[in-house]
């Protein structure tokens, strides 16, 4: 029985074709990956299967039945469910309340009694094996467990098929690993679950069938089991893309960023860094794997000078010998580095502002940009253009149009090229430098780090998607509780490469 | 991104459309919406003492809209534009009026205008300084600094500055009073429309320049926009907060400018009243940009003096209503329109 059947789906946005001509088939109990790169279409098309969106052209079958939704109600009366990637929970109620609400089944004034739902949800979590408390406030839970919540929404509801839209952007490793573990017990309950992601690891690891869309289209559907991850980058990208750059061997230089014994407890006392200590040399990467909450976070904030007040610190930072500790953002880019913060939309432009504005922002006070009592407007956007083509970022030149048009890829690409060519640069840290990527941009980040490495500069990577640390680094540092609890060395790492899921596992055990 | 053509489009049929439902407004006050409209437009626009009247008055509204738009860009709501421009209108009348008979015309406007803006920035300043240091909400602050602006240029005048048996300062000095047009250039006689234009234009262009112009303006939106990029990008937030409080307080002291040096060559009691408060009316519709303001200004100035035109016909209380419905009908008829088309 097919549980979603799509028949010439298109949708047109004015003169713009987010889907067109899509036809295909999602078996009923089986797990369907749609993947593609960012603006390729699959959130259109999922809105179009949960009535979000209504088709321009064509046809949507739910069991067996032709639909027409002029609304999610609808499509959720039908048993479709959708989790978004932002939430859209309530943090002051609870797990219970925030499930039933829209859903009460009782009177309008009359009170409401959840104890029969709070059974119901406690009954469909043990079922699929999610450990939830229906009493826990949401405002406390972790990201994983929210994402419970969010399931539990739709199975509450009585959805048999479920759709997911990038649902482990947010997750930890071990939360990825449950999450699949009630995604496989839902199949088997007789479920249908599609799955948007552009992560080909899960798609390797959960899906029956997958399709892929590239620029409206269904380029192909096919079952995962016939396919790698290769085959399934190229039908994404229309090219063969490099899953693994080229990391010829480096050579380091001198040691340009010392962290000795650095110790932070944040305002409420918890000690968040217990004696951290590394150091990165010039013309090297060094990459600290570790799972989000373990400290990243406070180090990335003490070495760009943007500690949370009411912390205290022990310990030393050193750039070159200069103390960074204390130092103020912009004082420490004055020395020499450049950061990348992991949220870039949120932390590294300003949206609203144009290509070229972003281009220099955080170096805007650079002579060469300024001219009484603003900006030389031709030297800026000549800039703009020179890192346009360096780094290959796709968009409408002649327009300059405002940053948060472009793709994620590329507006992670400006971040890069900003900072990769910032004058004077010694030491240049990364947090999540790919996170939510596309894969042909991926490999260009990558190939630019690597000639930023070989330019002599000092490299700090933090990531948690521990293929990109194993393919990039020099020398690795796991961060566990605060502190790095073991290094990989260069000659293990380049030997670790060889045996890429050994090594991962290996890595794995030292950060968890 | 809707094409020009069609922007231009909606405040021109947000307008008819608030002619429309008020002309039904004032026919159920017994009155011919027609023979109203007639009225008014004859007496503003269509004569020269009722244009300058509206000249006037947007001159103020300018300056009062800029107060608030300025801090807008650094999302910071100035609420205390009224005890802003009360401080800059008490300090310019006090400066002069102890100035010497004898200072040049330029040295006295100057002197004047500059005690109006310092005091307007400094009441303004004293919020966003909360703000920084204690995280006091500004909207709070503004407003709470307007009483006691209010409280203390009232004792002032009553118990120190004011002429005997009036409710007003003593006059400025010759040298610092802003000549009106009418006499100037002709235009718009008898009006109280004074030079002082051309500091409002002066301002507007000046808050242009600084909001979209220069590195400051840049860095300031963008504190605006995304305080906490604005931080990882070097940016000093503080600082920003300071200024634009500081810029803002001072347009608002600058109104003085027209309503003091150019108007009644005094400071009297209830010679600011609402202008600061219209000021955020006035910003608000011209979203908060420098150059539309003034468009804005002429708008309000309008609807303003024309009710006070047909007062005898149609009564203050349902002339607000037609105020009203003008804004609302320009706010929300492009947003509603627009939405349509997706």
């Amino acid at each position: 029985m097919k549980a979603v059947a799509l028949q010439g789906i298109s949708k047109r946005f004015g003169e713009f074709w987010a889907n067109r001509n899509i036809s295909l088939d999602i078996h009923e109990g089986s797990i369907h990956a749609v993947v593609g790169e960012n603006g390729a279409g699959k959130s259109t098309l999922t809105n179009i299967i949960y009535g979000m969106l209504a088709p321009t052209e064509g046809t949507v079958s739910v069991m067996g039945k032709t639909v027409r939704f002029s609304s999610p109600r609808q499509a959720i009366a039908e048993g479709i469910g959708m989790v978004h990637q932002h939430f859209m929970l309530v943090p002051d109620l609870t797990v219970a309340e925030n499930i039933v609400l829209g859903d009460e089944r009782s009177a309008l004034f009359a009170p409401l009694d959840l104890s029969s739902a709070v059974r119901n949800i406690a009954r469909l979590a043990s079922e699929h094996g999610m450990d939830i408390d229906p009493h826990a406030r949401v405002g406390e839970l972790s990201v994983g467990e929210e994402q419970r919540v969010e399931i539990l929404k739709l199975l509450y509801r009585d959805a048999r098929i479920l759709i997911l839209d990038e649902p482990t952007a947010v997750l930890t490793p071990s939360e990825t690993a449950q999450l699949f573990a009630t995604l496989e017990s839902l199949r088997k309950s007789g479920r249908t679950i599609i799955l948007i992601t552009h992560k080909l690891d899960e798609v390797m690891a959960v899906s029956d069938t997958v399709s892929v869309m590239r620029r409206g289209r269904v380029v192909a559907t096919q079952n995962t089991a016939g396919l790698t991850k290769t085959d399934i980058a190229r039908l994404m990208v229309g090219r063969n893309v490099l899953l693994r750059v080229e990391n010829p061997p480096e050579t380091p230089g001198e040691t340009v960023l010392n962290v000795r014994e650095l110790t932070w407890k944040d305002a409420r006392g918890r000690e968040r860094l217990s004696k951290l200590d590394f150091s990165v040399r010039a013309g090297e990467i060094y990459g600290i794997a570790g799972v989000e909450g373990n400290g990243q976070s406070e180090l990335l904030a003490l070495l760009w000078g943007m500690a949370e007040a009411g912390g205290q610190s022990d310990g030393s930072i050193t750039l070159l010998g200069q103390p960074l500790d204390g130092r103020s953002p912009s004082e420490i880019a004055a020395l020499g580095v450049s950061f990348i913060p992991e949220d870039r939309l949120k932390h590294a432009v300003i949206g609203e502002y144009s290509v070229s504005e972003n281009m220099i922002f955080g170096r805007h006070r650079e002579r060469r940009f300024s001219r009484f009592p603003g900006f030389d407007k031709k030297k800026v956007s000549g800039y703009a253009r020179l890192m346009t083509e360096r780094y290959d970022i796709r968009y409408d030149t002649a327009a300059d149009p405002a940053l948060r048009s472009l793709s994620g890829g590329n507006q992670q690409k400006i971040v890069l090229a900003r900072e990769i060519d910032r004058p004077g640069l010694k030491l240049l840290i990364l947090a999540q430098p790919t996170r939510g990527v596309d894969i042909g941009a991926i490999e260009t980040i990558h190939r630019k780090i690597i000639e930023t490495r070989d330019r002599g500069i000092a490299v700090l990577l933090v990531s948690a998607e521990l293929d990109e640390i194993v393919a990039l680094s020099s020398r690795i540092g796991c961060l566990y509780k605060g502190s790095i609890r073991h290094e990989f060395q260069t000659g293990e790492i380049r030997e670790g490469r060889s045996r890429e899921q050994d090594f991962e596992k290996e890595i794995g055990r030292h950060i968890t | 991104m809707q094409k020009k053509s069609v922007t231009l489009l909606m405040p021109l049929l947000a307008i008819a459309a608030a002619i429309l439902l008020s002309a039904i407004f004032i026919l159920l006050t017994g009155r011919d919406p027609l023979m109203i409209y007639r009225k008014m437009l004859l007496m503003t626009v269509g004569s020269d003492y009722g244009t300058g009247q509206i000249i006037f008055r947007s001159t103020s509204l300018v300056l009062t809209g800029l107060a608030v738009a300025i801090p807008f860009k650094v999302k910071l709501f100035n609420i205390g534009g009224e005890g802003q421009l009360l401080a800059g209108a008490l300090a310019a009348a006090a400066a002069g009026a102890y100035l010497p008979a004898g200072t040049p015309p330029l040295a006295a406007i100057t002197l004047c205008s500059g005690a109006a803006a310092l005091a307007g920035g400094s009441v303004a300043l004293l919020a966003g300084w909360l703000k920084v240091q204690y995280g006091v909400n500004e909207v709070i602050s503004t407003i709470m600094l307007n009483f006691i602006v209010q409280a203390f240029v009232s004792y002032l005048l009553t118990w120190h500055m004011a002429v005997p048996s009036t409710v007003h300062t003593a006059e400025i000095v010759e040298s610092a009073q802003l000549p009106m047009l009418g006499g100037l250039t002709g235009w718009w006689k008898k009006s109280p429309a004074n030079l002082s234009v051309l500091f409002a234009l002066a301002a507007a262009v000046f808050s242009y320049v600084l909001l979209f112009r220069t590195r400051t303006g840049y860095e300031m939106r963008a504190v605006g926009i995304g305080p906490e990029a604005a931080g990882y990008a070097g940016i000093d937030a503080n600082r920003h907060i300071l200024l634009s409080m500081a810029a803002g307080g001072a347009m608002a002291g600058l109104a003085a400018t027209n309503l003091v040096l150019g108007y009644k060559h005094y400071y009297e009691a209830g010679l600011t009243s609402g202008i600061g408060f219209m000021g955020i009316a006035v910003a608000l519709l011209a979203y908060a940009h420098p150059l539309w303001i003034g468009a804005s200004a002429l708008l309000f100035g309008f609807l303003e003096y024309g009710g006070l035109t047909v007062n005898a016909y149609v009564p203050k209380d349902v002339f607000m209503i037609v105020q009203a419905i003008t804004i609302l009908m320009i706010l929300v008829l492009p947003k509603t329109l627009s939405r349509k088309n997706t």
